[in-house]
């Protein structure tokens, strides 16, 4: 236990060397945006005259050294202030912390249906090698590989709801229902079927090419001919050997790609109308409210990271040298 | 000699030779977009809402009228343009960094490392529509913006091939005739850590033209130029009444990136024998 302690302590402390440098990336790129805030506020006024925008700029430090300024913002970030949306006239974080739980849901939803289903199916093509089920899965993840997920996203809604009827085209919950408790968490459900399924179709497909060739490389070492030889049952050998060293990359694979996913997000939650930081992202584009949109990059990258730290802990779990070293 | 032989290796995966039949189509359309459909596909051609077959519109018309066949040969000139351009963008910052980082190891190493690595952690997508939201749609910022977020792995694979042949005697016996750095760099190692690029850099491609889609489907391509996320994008909110106006430019999507990857394939059988060999 101890090697897995000391391994996560180490990658908590570059996701925090991580974080700073996002946020000092952030900085620059709130600088880079058009729009000068002073102007904006004064604009808001209604008063544009020289003295008053000079005024706004003193105020909120704007005339000081770009360091300096750096400083603020930082110290600013870390008590949670995000900065302000002229658009919404609200705090960007306020906004944000509305649309995360949807956020949150979808993605992590996603994110562990792709890993399952994308290791079941890649074990699946190992084990029936060179099958007619290996090459329908083989030329499923080229398919799924190619596909815009967007687009893949709009054929399901329109052939699951608009042609079918069987699932909800878009939206969180039933408008004006007014479920609650059970009912109302069944309803969302139904809502995230199709999100979920088409975030989660692009890294299945990833995931079960990884696993199947993960899988064929490790099945001809030495342990398991010796698992063979001790007699033990061909899933046995499957499940508690073969698999359980062969995921190990796609894990490692599957942190490395969290950031598509929570990016992948801001497409899906567009096209099914989802209301988290995706669907505002988008939002915000249209509208070029740009600290929304910073706002939006700063707090998934942090997200991302907190995705690592989760596929850190997963591989903790399943890596078998680190039960041996207990 | 060699020729010959990368040939046969290539030929000898089917899927690939489909892949360059597909992609060699799809560059002869762009190619000739305005000699098969004259006229600016941004104009009306015809009434709007046509379904596909009709008359004038081969695939139907959009909205607006116009004809969605036209939009899809002019888009597959943007599309094939930007994954070609963002990717010698990528290439040219991805392999830089990682030859340096290979080529130098120690600090320099690290250093480009832990930065490859923040690029990685990155949401890429996020921090792409960003960038084109700040400093406005245009084809130079959505193709800055792509080659900004998809060069860390060029950079990884560049790093290992250089570390890899940094010890070999040929690099050893080049560093004691007195060559420079960059003379090494250039004319010794990149050229035999090549192969793996060109694989990497065809997959890229593919990838390239599935970002641009995705950042013009969400309103962020260059509003001059037609293109298929674009089309899609538009479409979405009709797709009711008129699903011919997201799928067909869907389709183009996923033909020439299917089209693309599997030529990477067939690249790397071609060019990692012993690789595909063993892969069986």
């Amino acid at each position: 236990m101890l090697g897995f302690a000391r391994l996560f302590a180490s990658r908590l402390v570059k996701a925090a060397a991580i974080l700073i440098a996002i946020v000092v990336m952030n900085f620059f790129l709130v600088h880079a945006a058009p729009g000068d805030p002073a102007m904006v506020m004064a604009g808001e006024a209604g008063a544009a005259d020289e003295k008053f925008v000079a005024q706004l700029r003193e105020q909120f430090g704007l005339d000081r050294p770009l360091y300096e300024q750096l400083g603020t913002y930082v110290g600013k970030i870390v008590q949670g202030d995000l900065g302000f949306s002229y658009r919404q006239q609200r705090p960007v974080w306020d906004i944000l912390a509305e649309r995360l739980p949807a956020t949150l849901v979808l993605t992590l939803t996603a994110f562990l249906l792709a890993l399952a289903a994308g290791v079941a199916l890649g074990t699946l093509a190992a084990v029936a090698v060179g099958t007619w089920a290996d090459s329908a899965i083989t030329v499923i993840a080229l398919l799924a590989y190619a596909t815009p997920i967007y687009w893949i996203g709009l054929m399901l809604s329109l052939l699951f709801s608009i042609q079918l009827g069987w699932l909800p085209a878009f939206g969180y919950e039933t408008i004006g229902a007014g479920y609650t408790g059970l009912a109302h968490v069944a309803d969302v459900a139904v809502h995230l079927i199709l999100p979920v399924i088409t975030l989660a179709l692009f890294y299945m497909a990833g995931y079960a090419r990884l696993t199947r060739a993960s899988m064929l490389e490790v099945r001809g070492l030495d342990f398991v001919k010796t698992a063979k030889a001790k007699g033990l049952t061909q899933s046995r050998i499957v499940t508690r050997h073969v698999l359980r060293n062969a995921i190990l990359p796609v894990i490692t694979v599957a942190g490395i790609q969290a950031g598509q996913l929570v990016g992948g997000s801001i497409l899906i939650e567009t096209v099914f109308a989802w209301p988290g930081i995706g669907r505002l992202a988008f939002e915000a584009v249209l509208q070029r409210d740009y600290q929304v949109l910073l706002g939006i990059f700063l707090v998934t990258s942090i997200m991302v990271i907190l995705f690592n730290i989760l596929t850190d802990i997963l591989y903790g779990l399943v890596d078998p040298r680190i039960q041996v070293s207990q | 000699m060699i020729k010959s032989d990368f040939w046969r290796a290539f030929v000898r995966n089917k899927g690939a030779v489909l892949g360059l039949v597909i992609l060699i189509a799809i560059v002869v359309l762009a190619a000739f977009a305005s000699v098969f459909f004259p006229g600016d596909p941004w104009e009306m051609a015809t009434a709007p809402f046509q379904p596909p077959l009709s008359e004038d519109a081969l695939l139907g018309s959009d909205m607006l009228g116009r004809d969605i066949a036209s939009g899809i040969a002019h888009g597959a000139r943007v599309s094939l343009l930007i994954g070609l351009t963002s990717t010698a963008a990528a290439l040219a910052i991805g392999v830089t960094l990682g030859a340096l980082a290979g080529f130098h190891g120690g600090k320099v190493d690290d250093a480009i490392m832990r930065f490859t690595e923040l690029f990685q952690t990155i949401p890429n997508f996020v921090l792409a529509v960003v960038l084109v939201a700040i400093f406005t749609p245009s084809l130079t910022t959505i193709v800055a913006a792509i080659a900004i977020v998809s060069w860390p792995p060029l950079a990884r694979l560049a790093r290992a091939e250089f570390l890899s042949l940094r010890s070999r005697e040929f690099v050893q016996a080049a560093i004691t005739t007195g060559q420079s750095n960059t003379t090494i760099i250039l004319r010794q190692i990149l050229p035999n850590s090549l192969s793996p690029i060109i694989v990497s850099a065809s997959l890229m491609v593919a990838t390239a033209i599935l970002l641009e889609s995705s950042l013009s489907f969400l309103g962020l391509g260059d509003p001059n130029a037609m293109s298929w996320g674009y089309m899609i994008g538009a479409a979405r909110t009709v797709i009711r009444q008129a699903w011919w106006m997201s799928v067909f430019p869907g389709l183009a999507i996923v033909l020439t990136v299917l089209a693309l990857n599997l030529v990477g394939e067939g690249l790397n059988d071609a060019l990692n024998p012993k690789l595909a060999r063993s892969r069986g």
